[in-house]
């Protein structure tokens, strides 16, 4: 009896990993899938928070593609490992400060020791030549292959035909006739794919598989890290990164706040770490001050928030500021207008 | 992550075992549940109030 060889697939939550675990899925190998969790590629997780677009499902892609598939799902969590590859990448940035090539590396890599621990044969991805810039380029996809550690065990179905022979073809674990040569940005191939296989709803990211290819999430990043002195986050930088409007109005604080209530019930998950405010004689958002601040800058603080309730024509309003250990007070100030905040302040 | 915690929680449990999460993620009532299936296990109860979110489970055969 042959043996039953089994593969892990890097399950992103997009189109191209489902369709690259199911064509070596239909080859009769055994597939489970792999999510990491970078604490950057969480996007159903704002949209969990926001009230606004609820029409759209609420759900975990990665989760999602996994059903779709009948495979279980390994969820890993690296967000400390993870911080190397942000603060150093080897092979730099791309449009913002997204480390593709370093990032697929890694990911690769951890895949790979993952199947070793494991007892799997090989690695499946969704790459297409072609398809980005940095990581999935003709010269760069072998720099994966290689500086992984996975070499040739590391299969990507929906373009092997336009790359050498890997391992499991070349033993013939899978038949390279069955498997695909897509390359290019053209997305045709794979939504058509999906409709043979009877794929819907499937999620289609614009730009990249996390938030650190967009160019104002990759903004607040580097603020975030000019305002420390040092590269460094913590996992609730990042996420908060996520919420709300950032405002900076002095280099040792921003304030960040709510952009409608179901960011206003997130960030008041925060109040035990950060200053907040809230907004008390007309309804209006909670901020959290990231920072180090004196009374002035509260009061700032204050007047800023202000002008984003409904209090904000009003001579004065008030609101309710609460320290880290939970005693707050009183303060009423007089909302900012609009000439008064600097465009330069948002961040 | 209240998936990821589930994950490494119920990977040291037996079959049978309840499981009570209670987060504060609104996406949980979804993702948990999705999770469960994917990995055998059973949802017996997810409810929710103003700020908390509550997902019962009982850890399936491996
Ligand atoms: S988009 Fe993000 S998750 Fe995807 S390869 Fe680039 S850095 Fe990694």
């Amino acid at each position: 009896m042959t043996q039953q060889r089994k593969a892990v697939a890097l399950i992103s939550g997009g189109l191209d990993s489902l369709l690259a675990a199911k064509i070596v899925q239909e080859q009769g190998i055994h597939v489970a899938g792999i999510n990491f969790f970078t604490g950057f590629c969480v996007e159903g997780h704002t949209h969990a928070i926001r009230k606004r677009g609820q029409d759209k499902p609420k759900r975990n892609n990665a989760l999602w593609v996994a059903e779709q598939l009948g495979i279980k799902l390994h969820i890993i969590d690296i967000i400390d490992e993870y911080k190397q590859v942000v603060f150093n990448p080897r092979y730099g940035y791309g449009a913002n400060l997204n480390p593709c090539l370093d990032c697929k590396i890694f990911m690769v890599r951890e895949a790979h020791l993952w199947c070793q621990r494991n007892n799997f044969d090989f690695i499946i991805t969704g790459e297409v030549v072609g398809q980005r810039p940095m990581s999935q380029r003709k010269d760069t996809m072998p720099v994966i292959s290689r500086r992984s550690g996975a070499d040739d065990l590391l299969l990507r179905p929906l373009s092997a035909r336009n790359l050498p022979p890997t391992l499991p073809e070349r033993l013939g674990w899978v038949d390279r006739e069955k498997l695909l040569g897509l390359s290019g940005r053209s997305r045709k191939p794979q939504i058509a794919l999906a409709k043979r296989f009877g794929f819907e709803e499937y999620a289609q990211p614009a730009g990249g598989c996390c938030f650190l290819t967009d160019a104002q999430y990759s903004a607040k990043l580097a603020d975030l890290w000019q305002a420390r002195g040092s590269k460094q986050y913590e996992l609730d930088d990042i996420m908060l990164l996520k919420v709300g409007r950032h405002l900076r109005p002095k280099p040792n604080f921003k304030v960040i706040i709510a952009r409608e209530e179901g960011e206003s019930n997130f960030l008041r998950g925060y109040r035990k770490h950060y200053l907040s405010i809230d907004s008390l004689s007309c309804p209006g958002p909670v901020a959290l001050i990231d920072g180090n601040v004196n009374n002035q800058d509260i009061e700032l603080a204050a007047s800023l928030v202000a002008r984003y309730g409904k209090g904000r024509d009003a001579t004065e309003v008030e609101m309710e500021v609460r320290t880290p250990a939970g005693t707050g007070y009183l303060l009423t100030v007089r909302p900012l207008t609009p000439e008064e905040i600097p465009e330069q302040w948002l961040l | 992550m209240p998936v990821i915690r589930t994950q490494n929680i119920v990977a040291e449990l037996s079959a049978g075992t309840l499981v009570e999460v209670v987060c504060t993620d609104p996406g949980a009532l979804n993702d948990i549940p999705s999770w469960c299936r994917i990995n055998g296990h059973r949802v017996v109860e997810t409810r929710s109030s103003a700020d908390e979110y509550v997902v019962i489970l009982e850890v399936g055969e491996e």
